[in-house]
């Protein structure tokens, strides 16, 4: 046991363990602040998995066709957006219900990745680093937040931006009283379902573009494997957060501590703590995150209900 | 008001709807294959001949679909119940561990012992589904999320169990030169096959053809079925009249844990070598949990459907085993599953648009 706490301080005091831990962070971000907005529109969108890796695969294509980072992240955005369609158009244009398209689409992306993967040539590379002088230097985070590939700065772009589009344009007072009351919100004429498609579109695009930022700053490779999760972990953030962006952003960083712990315990030789456990490790801490905080926060009111006129 | 109150009409009109969205499905998988370079032809081929018309197939087949019905049933127990239960494929990891642990622990008569295995896996699933459901009922987890992160959870579980002799690991005499299994199961602990016209039938298709059955005739005839829906459909009206949604959505979600882990338990006593030889070994579940999950889904919830679907689900399953002989990545079977599954949720959706647009319409010429 005082092998572990040593352990434990080692990673709290070493550096890279932040850099890992601001990457993962990145990734459930991405994700998760586009499944915010959805989620404020009143679906909970589980196919962020699936997006995830259609941005991560679309991204690996797109960069091998033309040897550019930003093409690619261009093209992590379109495979997002194309999952999007999909679950947008099933699940609030034919009123199919949202989990079952979402779980489809999870369970046929990931065949496709893998089908895909071994008959379509990819390539990838890992994007240049940007340091951003002087802020870098501060001490034990300062690499974490400012010294990283250039693709990591967009989000402290994507972040904000879904906060001031929710909080401070007439489509997200919308997108909210889609969320909150959609039968009051058609009769004031704004059109639900298409509200609630746009934010899916929406988290089609950053969870896209998470993708790419998975294969192109965090990993430099693309497999069909690479998200593992991470997307559930990003709906757990949301849920943990209480619906608010706040929260979601800690909810994230929580769970990349998580992450990068785990990983951290294995890199600075403390093997003989179990691997097995340590991989379950992320996904028990996000399941009782949400256990405590569940209770105590209020979701969007018509969270997870179809809404179709004159029905209730 | 004119296909609305046809019956024959609105029958036909179903049929073609599926037939047509089908047959999109393929075509668009065929595409996906040309488009990479390979032959649709061949692969179609491949399919039909090792699910069905090969030598001794069948029974493949049949022992492929027989835990994707028994995972599914337990879909329908639990989404009757409007709880949206997508960790099957955790529940039957559990399950079936959980039987290997107590199996391998229990001395007695062969067949006494096929049951307890049987039973056994049925409480681990059953068990690892309750904890999504005090979470839901406790702690207000959704259990979309709580069942789907278990997920995980388990499947590391059962890992740790499979490095460890004192869980699940077989001792060294025991296993040869492999890492990570366990024991085999006696032969006389197994579940036997019937041979039927020269295919090997294991009897776990016969169990998850008569659970199919007798799980339509409770939910269909009696009074807690009834409540089951009640509650799925209509929350207050379930309160009203007195069904506890705690009491129901609990037992409705063990019931489907025990399902997926029941299914566990008879891939491992009888799944013969598709699943594992009568071991428990890493990947063991083959993702048996996800297709069922998908054959409930497609079935749209109907116990006596789902026997169908789990047939074709367990046709491409065992077709895909050959189809890497024609050059074609053998994942092709996953992508054409999602697509059908895809596909078949589009006729429901539509009809009941339709059926909508109809009603108003007519109510509008009242008027």
């Amino acid at each position: 046991m005082a092998d572990f706490l040593d352990a434990a301080v080692d990673i709290l005091t070493s550096e890279s363990t932040y850099v890992i831990g601001a990457l993962f962070a990145g990734l459930l971000l991405f994700a998760a602040s586009g499944e915010w907005v959805a989620e404020k529109a009143g679906t909970i969108n589980i196919s962020v998995e699936a997006m995830l890796l259609s941005g991560a695969f679309s991204s690996a294509l797109g960069f091998h066709l033309t040897d550019s980072v930003i093409v690619a992240l261009v093209a992590g955005c379109v495979g997002g957006m194309l999952i999007a369609a999909i679950q947008a158009e099933m699940s609030h244009r034919l009123a199919a219900d949202q989990f079952v398209v979402g779980l489809t689409l999870n369970i046929l992306v990931f065949g496709l990745a893998g089908f895909l993967d071994r008959e379509v040539p990819t390539n990838t590379a890992k994007a240049a680093v940007g340091e951003v002088p002087g802020l870098s230097g501060i001490p034990l985070i300062g690499n974490a937040l400012f010294a990283q590939p250039w693709p990591f700065y967009l989000l402290y772009g994507v972040v904000p931006v879904s906060w001031w589009i929710v909080f401070r344009t007439r489509w997200g007072l919308e997108v909210r009283s889609s969320g909150e009351d959609p039968q009051s919100a058609d009769v004031s004429g704004i059109d639900v379902n298409k509200r609630r498609r746009q934010t899916i579109y929406y988290a089609g695009l950053t969870s896209g573009l998470g993708g790419a930022f998975l294969v192109f700053v965090q990993i430099g490779d693309f497999n069909e494997g690479i998200v593992s999760g991470r997307g559930f972990i990003a709906i757990a953030a949301v849920i943990f957060g209480g619906w608010t962006l706040k929260g979601t952003v800690a909810g994230c960083l929580v769970f990349a501590g998580a992450l990068s712990f785990r990983l951290s315990l294995q890199a600075q030789g403390y093997d003989q703590i179990n691997s097995e456990l340590l991989q379950a490790l992320p996904f028990l801490v996000t399941l009782s995150g949400v256990a405590l905080f569940a209770k105590r926060v209020e979701p969007p009111a018509a969270l997870a209900r179809p809404f179709i006129r004159g029905l209730k | 008001m004119n296909g609305g109150t046809n019956p024959q009409l609105r029958a036909a009109e179903w049929v073609g709807l599926y037939l047509l969205s089908g047959l999109a499905a393929l075509v668009l998988s065929f595409v996906l294959v040309e488009a990479t370079g390979g032959e649709w032809q061949p692969l179609l081929g491949t399919l039909v001949d090792g699910s069905l018309l090969g030598h001794g197939r069948w029974g493949q087949t049949l022992g492929a679909g027989a835990p994707m019905l028994l995972v599914a049933l337990g879909t329908i127990v639990s989404s009757r119940a409007g709880l949206v239960n997508i960790g099957q494929e955790g529940q039957l990891q559990v399950g079936v561990a959980v039987a290997v642990y107590f199996g391998f622990r229990i001395g007695g008569p062969g067949p006494v012992n096929v049951v307890l295995l049987l039973i056994f896996g049925a409480l681990g699933g059953a068990a690892w589904a309750s904890i999504a459901g005090v979470l839901r009922y406790w702690r207000g987890v959704p259990e979309v999320l709580s069942t789907l992160l278990l997920v995980s959870v388990a499947s590391q579980a059962v890992a740790y169990g499979l490095a460890n002799q004192w869980l699940l690991l077989a001792p060294q005499t025991r296993r040869g030169n492999r890492n990570h299994v366990s024991q085999q199961l006696a032969e006389d602990n197994r579940l036997p096959n019937l041979n039927l016209f020269g295919n090997q039938i294991p009897v776990a298709v016969f169990l998850a053809v008569a659970l199919a059955i007798a799980l339509g005739l409770v939910l269909a005839r009696t009074v807690w079925g009834f409540r089951l829906r009640m509650l799925g459909h209509n929350q207050n009206v379930a309160r009203r009249t007195g069904v506890s949604a705690t009491k129901y959505g609990l037992a409705a979600l063990a019931i489907s844990g025990a399902m997926a882990g029941l299914a566990g338990a008879a891939m491992l006593a009888g799944g013969g070598f598709q699943f594992g030889n009568f071991r428990l070994v890493p990947g063991f579940s083959s993702n048996i949990g996800w297709t069922g999950l998908l054959v409930a889904l497609v079935a749209r919830e109907r116990a006596y459907a789902v026997i169908g679907v789990a047939l074709v689900f367990g046709a491409l399953r065992t077709g895909s085993g050959f189809v890497s002989s024609t050059g074609i990545e053998g994942r092709i079977t996953d992508v054409i599953q999602g697509l059908l599954v895809l596909a078949l949720l589009i006729p429901p959706a539509v009809m009941f648009l339709r059926d909508r647009r109809r009603a108003r319409l007519a109510a509008m010429a009242r008027t």
